[in-house]
C-alpha cells in the first residue's frame, strides 16, 4: 500500500469539490482517474501532491501522512507531471532533469555522479538525450513534455502523477508517452496515477478506473470489469457504447450522437466513395 | 573490473555520464574566467576611476596611498597630505562605495526577476527603492540619525520602507492569486510615484533637514566616504549569502509556484528568504546613495544573455557587472559637465537604462519567453 486516502474532503473556500473519498493505491498499480470536466481530478491530483490541504480527512503515503511529511522527502516518494510546463528562462534541457534531483541533493552539496546518472537514464528512457543542450523554449510541445517526464524520473520516485499529461499531443506523442509508463510500471513496480479524459487511452494502458462524479468516486474497479457502456453513459451523461478489439482484446468506447436518429444510415458509404472518386 | 562483462549500453552510459562531466567543466571554467576577467577589471576600474576628477593626480601617487593603506609600503616617495586625503578620503572611499552599491542592485535586480518571473522587475521599477528612501527620509525628518555600533538607523529604515512598499506593491499587482507582469510593473510606478511626492512633500515641509531633494530621487555618491560603506556592508553582505544560499530554489522557481512545490521546495519559506534579501539589498543601497534606477534591470539581462540562466554563476557575475557598471556610471557624474557640476548618477543610470527598458517591453522574445 502506498497511498491510503480516509475520509477526505477536497474544496476550496466554501466551494467543496470532493466529499468523503476512501481508497488505497497498492505498490505497482496502474490507476486511471477519470471524470468529466469539473469532477474534481486535477483537485484530487493536487491534493495528493501536497498542494492542496484536505479540508477533513488525511492522506497517507507509505505510512506517512502527507501533511507532516517534508518537502523534500515527499519529493523523493512522489513526483508530478503537469499538463504543461512554462519555463520561464532559457535553461538547458538537461538542467530541467537536474532540477528534478533537487529532493535529493544537499543545499550547498556539488552536482555528483549519481545525480548525473540518474538524469541522463531518465533522458535516455524519454529519449530525450538529443535534447540535452537545446533550451526548454525551444523545443516543441511534445518534447518539452518528455523532458518534464524525465525530471520526474530523475526523481526517483516511487508514484508518478499525471495531470492531463498528454491532452496537447498528438496520437503518437500520447502513446510514446503511456508505453514509458508502462514499462517503468511493468519493471520498476513503479506506481501510476493519472487524470485523463482520453477513454481510450485509459482503457489501453491502466489497469484500474476510478471514475470521479458528483464529489465522489463513482465506480472503482479494474478497468475490463468498469470500462461499461452503462457506466460510461452514466458518468458522462452521454450514449456509449464499448467494442472489444478482436485482437488486442481491449475495450474501446465509442461515442454516439446526443441526439439520435437526426442522420440516418446510409448517407455514409455514399458520401465517401463520392469524396474518393 | 572485466571489461568484456560491460554491455554496450554501460559503454554508452559511461560515455554519456564522462560527456555531461566535461562540459560541466567547460561550463565551469568559462565561468571561472568571466569572474576572473571581471574582478581584474574591477581592481583595474577602481585604480583608473580614482585617478579621474577635478584634480590632477598622478598614478604613483595613487599607486603609492593605497599600497601604503594596505599595508606595502612602496618606498615610492612620501604623498603630501591633501593628494591623501583626496585619494583615500574622497575618491578612492566613493568609487568603492558606488562598486558595493552597483553590485547590491544588480543582485538585487536577478532577485526581483527570478522570484517575479518578470523581465522588468527590479528595485526601481517595482518601487521598491522609492520605498527605501521615503524610509530614510522620513527618519531625516524626524532627527534620527547616528549611529549605535557603526550601525547607522538610517538603513533600517529604509529596509522598512521598502519591505512596505515591496508588499503594498505586490498587494497591489496580485488579481485573483497571479502576480501579472504588466500590473507589477504599474503597481511599481503608482507606489513610486506617490512615495517620491511624500518625499517632495517632506522635504517641502522640512526644509533644513533633507539636504538635497534629487539626492534621494535621482541616486548621488556625492559627499560618500568611508562610514556610508560601513553602513551598507552589512546589508550587502547578508543579502548576498540569502541569495547564494537559495540560488537553486531560484533556478526551480522559474517553473513556477505549483512545480516548484512539487519538486520539493519550500515556496512560501524560500520566496520570504528571498525577498527579504533583495529588501536588505536595496534598502543599504538606497540609504547611502538615494534612488539609482535600472542598474537592477539591465545588468541581470546582459549577464544572462552571456552566462545563462542558472542563478548561482548569474548572482556572481552580475554583482561584479553591476559593481562596474555602477562605478563608471558616476565616472560619467562627475565628469560628463564642463562646469565641473555634478549630475546625479540616477540620471546617468536612467540615460543608458531607460532606452534597454523600452527595449525589453518592446521585445518579442521577452514577450515569448515570460
Amino acid at each position: 500500500m502506498v497511498i491510503r486516502v480516509e475520509a477526505l474532503d477536497l474544496g476550496y473556500e466554501d466551494r467543496p469539490v470532493l466529499t468523503g473519498l476512501n481508497f488505497q493505491v497498492n505498490r505497482g498499480e496502474f490507476v486511471g482517474i477519470l471524470g468529466p470536466n469539473g469532477s474534481g481530478k486535477s483537485t484530487l491530483l493536487h491534493a495528493l501532491s501536497g498542494l492542496l490541504p484536505p479540508k477533513r480527512g488525511r492522506i497517507i503515503i507509505k505510512s506517512e501522512a502527507l501533511g507532516s511529511l517534508a518537502s523534500r522527502l515527499r519529493a523523493q516518494m512522489l513526483a508530478v507531471v503537469p499538463q504543461s510546463t512554462d519555463v520561464r528562462f532559457p535553461f538547458s534541457c538537461l538542467e530541467i532533469v537536474l532540477m528534478g534531483r533537487y529532493p535529493h541533493r544537499r543545499r550547498l552539496g556539488t552536482l555528483t555522479d549519481v545525480d548525473l546518472v540518474w538524469a541522463l537514464k531518465s533522458m535516455r528512457r524519454t529519449t530525450t538525450t538529443h535534447l540535452k543542450e537545446r533550451t526548454i523554449t525551444e523545443v516543441s510541445g511534445g518534447e518539452c513534455q518528455r523532458v518534464v517526464i524525465a525530471r520526474a524520473l530523475a526523481q526517483a520516485p516511487e508514484i508518478l502523477l499525471l495531470d492531463e499529461a498528454t491532452s496537447n499531443l498528438d496520437v503518437r506523442r500520447k502513446l510514446e508517452i503511456f508505453e514509458i509508463l508502462r514499462y517503468l510500471n511493468e519493471t520498476r513496480g513503479l506506481t501510476v496515477l493519472c487524470a485523463m479524459h482520453d477513454l481510450n487511452l485509459a482503457a489501453l494502458y491502466c489497469r484500474r478506473l476510478m471514475f470521479i462524479k458528483e464529489h465522489r468516486i463513482a465506480v472503482d474497479g479494474p478497468t475490463d470489469q468498469v470500462f461499461t457502456p452503462a457506466i460510461l453513459t452514466q458518468v458522462y451523461e452521454t450514449p456509449m457504447e464499448v467494442v472489444w478489439h478482436p485482437a488486442h482484446q481491449r475495450p474501446y468506447a465509442v461515442m454516439l450522437p446526443l441526439s439520435p436518429g437526426t442522420r440516418e444510415t446510409e448517407a455514409p458509404a455514399e458520401t465517401l466513395e463520392a469524396v474518393q472518386s | 573490473m572485466k571489461v568484456n562483462s560491460l554491455s554496450a549500453t554501460d559503454l554508452d552510459r559511461a560515455v554519456d555520464l564522462a560527456e555531461a562531466r566535461s562540459r560541466q567543466k567547460l561550463g565551469a571554467r568559462r565561468f571561472g574566467v568571466a569572474l576572473i576577467a571581471l574582478s581584474l577589471g574591477l581592481v583595474v576600474s577602481v585604480v583608473l576611476a580614482t585617478g579621474i576628477g577635478r584634480m590632477d593626480i598622478g598614478w604613483g601617487a595613487i599607486a603609492s596611498v593605497i599600497l601604503g593603506k594596505l599595508g606595502f609600503h612602496s618606498g615610492a616617495g612620501a604623498v603630501d597630505r591633501t593628494t591623501d586625503v583626496v585619494i583615500w578620503g574622497i575618491r578612492l572611499s566613493r568609487v568603492v562605495l558606488s562598486g558595493l552599491v552597483g553590485a547590491s542592485l544588480a543582485t538585487a535586480g536577478v532577485i526581483f526577476q527570478g522570484l517575479l518571473l518578470n523581465p522588468l522587475a527590479d528595485p526601481f521599477t517595482i518601487g521598491v527603492s522609492t520605498g527605501a528612501a521615503f524610509g530614510v527620509a522620513l527618519l531625516v525628518m524626524l532627527g534620527v540619525g547616528g549611529s549605535f555600533l557603526g550601525l547607522s538607523p538610517l538603513p533600517l529604515g529604509a529596509l522598512a520602507g521598502a519591505l512596505g512598499a515591496m508588499v503594498a506593491v505586490l498587494i497591489l499587482s496580485r488579481e485573483a492569486g497571479r502576480i501579472r507582469k504588466e500590473t507589477l510593473i504599474l503597481a511599481g510606478i503608482v507606489v513610486s510615484t506617490f512615495l517620491a511626492a511624500l518625499i517632495s512633500l517632506i522635504k517641502s515641509l522640512d526644509e533644513e533637514s533633507l539636504s538635497a531633494i534629487v539626492f534621494w530621487i535621482m541616486g548621488s555618491f556625492s559627499g560618500r566616504g568611508w562610514i556610508h560603506v560601513g553602513f551598507l556592508l552589512p546589508y550587502l553582505a547578508a543579502g548576498l549569502v540569502l541569495a547564494f544560499v537559495y540560488h537553486r530554489e531560484l533556478d526551480i522557481m522559474a517553473l513556477g509556484e505549483e512545480q516548484s512545490h512539487q519538486l520539493g521546495v519550500s515556496v512560501s519559506r524560500v520566496r520570504v528568504n528571498l525577498l527579504l534579501g533583495a529588501s536588505l539589498l536595496t534598502a543599504g543601497a538606497v540609504s547611502v546613495s538615494g534612488v539609482i534606477g535600472f542598474v537592477g534591470l539591465v545588468v541581470p539581462h546582459l549577464v544572462r544573455v552571456l552566462a545563462g540562466p542558472s542563478h548561482g554563476r548569474l548572482l556572481a557575475l552580475s554583482a561584479a557587472t553591476g559593481a562596474l557598471i555602477l562605478i563608471w556610471s558616476d565616472v560619467l557624474a562627475r565628469t560628463l559637465l564642463a562646469s565641473g557640476q555634478e549630475l546625479p548618477v540616477g540620471v546617468v543610470t536612467a540615460l543608458l537604462g531607460g532606452p534597454f527598458f523600452f527595449y525589453l517591453l518592446k521585445s518579442r522574445r521577452t514577450r515569448g519567453m515570460w
